[in-house]
């Protein structure tokens, strides 16, 4: 299903009954709250325990768009599930890295390697 | 924590139109010179992150209309020169001449009733026409994003905005934080009274609306250590030697 408003594009990929992938297009700013929140639902069941971040579309991300990623963090913490990313550009890993998001959300290179790591 | 599959292919580069608005990564936070500021607590710390924090996650949002003869571009550009003269009396922040700009360092030397001035900073991590954003190092009261920003609302008035998502850093401001009035002093207030003096130097007399949300009523208790690290308690410890030093 797609969860699409503005300038942000959410679409979610349900892997097995324990991890999901959410594929970020186009921004995360303040304004794509609710395209995230919901896909983050959608992703999300009962016994999900690692939902992944495809960022290979993402095009734009400013300061809100951070905060957002620190409100889902919180969310997927509190549901015990692990929060990991893929595709994130050598820009957007520096973003990660100044933001230290990345010690937080497990980075990796590629969707095999993060589904990897989601079952480690 | 970062995991990297060796042999896999990153995600090409290209060029983004974010790319100049952000900061570059840094490990712990340069050494400035700021006239007339005490300066401490800043040099050599790293940033600290909402995930790094203590005390309980918070998203304020305070926010003001400032009238329709300003656009939010204008707003923003002269809160980013002018940023320590909408702040209240008392609290002072010390930035380049130039202002705010990704990677530049403010240096805060901030009045805490009952207490020596404390000396902290902040690290603009994020600048652009319509927006900026500051993260603080450790032993600042305050760990995670906070952003001020502005946009015109559904009246057409231009609206300036600051928003926190920020945990208090260790467990001392935790307390501090817990305490009505000098929680409220040390935080709430100075965005309300800053964004009432940045109203008014456009003219405008307006209320401060805000929003307050704890997002997680959970306590870090792995981060408690971040006290090492207290500007308040390190800024109370300095003073007796600055005022040898002067002497």
């Amino acid at each position: 299903m797609t969860q699409a408003v503005g300038k942000s594009d959410m679409r979610v990929r349900r892997i097995d009954d324990h991890t999901s992938i959410v594929e970020v297009r186009g921004e995360i700013t303040a304004a794509s709250e609710k395209p995230l929140m919901d896909a983050y639902a959608e992703a999300s069941g009962a016994k999900t325990r690692a939902v992944i971040l495809d960022f290979d579309g993402l095009e734009y991300m400013n300061s809100g768009g951070i905060g957002l990623l620190v409100t889902l963090l919180v969310r997927a913490n509190r549901q015990k599930q692990r929060l990991a990313a893929f595709g994130l550009n050598e820009h957007y890993r520096q973003i990660f890295e100044l933001t230290r998001l990345d010690e937080a959300i497990g980075i990796f290179d590629d969707e095999a390697s993060a589904l990897a790591g989601a079952k480690a | 924590m970062e995991e990297r599959t060796e042999g896999a292919t990153a995600a090409t580069a290209a060029p983004r139109r974010d790319t100049g608005h952000w900061a570059k990564p840094v490990a712990r936070l340069a050494a400035v010179e700021r006239g007339g500021a005490l300066n401490a607590n800043v040099a050599g710390r790293r940033i600290n992150a909402a995930a790094g924090g203590f005390g309980r996650l918070f998203q304020k949002t305070f926010s003001v209309q400032v009238g329709s003869s300003v656009t939010p571009q204008e707003l923003i550009s002269i809160w980013k020169t002018r940023f320590g003269e909408f702040w209240p009396k008392g609290q002072r922040m010390f930035l380049p001449a130039s202002g705010i700009a990704p990677g530049e360092v403010g240096l805060i030397n901030a009045s805490i009733p009952g207490t020596p001035t404390m000396a902290t900073g902040v690290l603009v991590i994020y600048a652009d026409d319509e927006s900026f954003s500051f993260m603080s190092p450790e032993g600042h009261p305050f760990a995670g994003p906070l952003t001020f920003s502005a946009h015109v609302d559904e009246f057409g008035f231009t609206v300036a905005q600051v928003q926190e998502l920020t945990r208090a850093s260790d467990p001392l401001w935790e307390l501090a934080m817990m305490l009505p009035i000098l929680g409220e002093r040390m935080q709430n207030d100075l965005w309300r009274q800053t964004l009432r003096n940045l109203a008014l130097s456009f003219g405008a007399d307006a209320n401060v609306h805000e929003r307050i949300v704890c997002v997680d009523k959970r306590r870090q208790w792995k981060n408690a250590k971040n006290i090492f690290y207290n500007a308040g308690i390190r800024s109370g410890l300095g003073a007796p030697l600055r005022l040898f030093r002067r002497r």
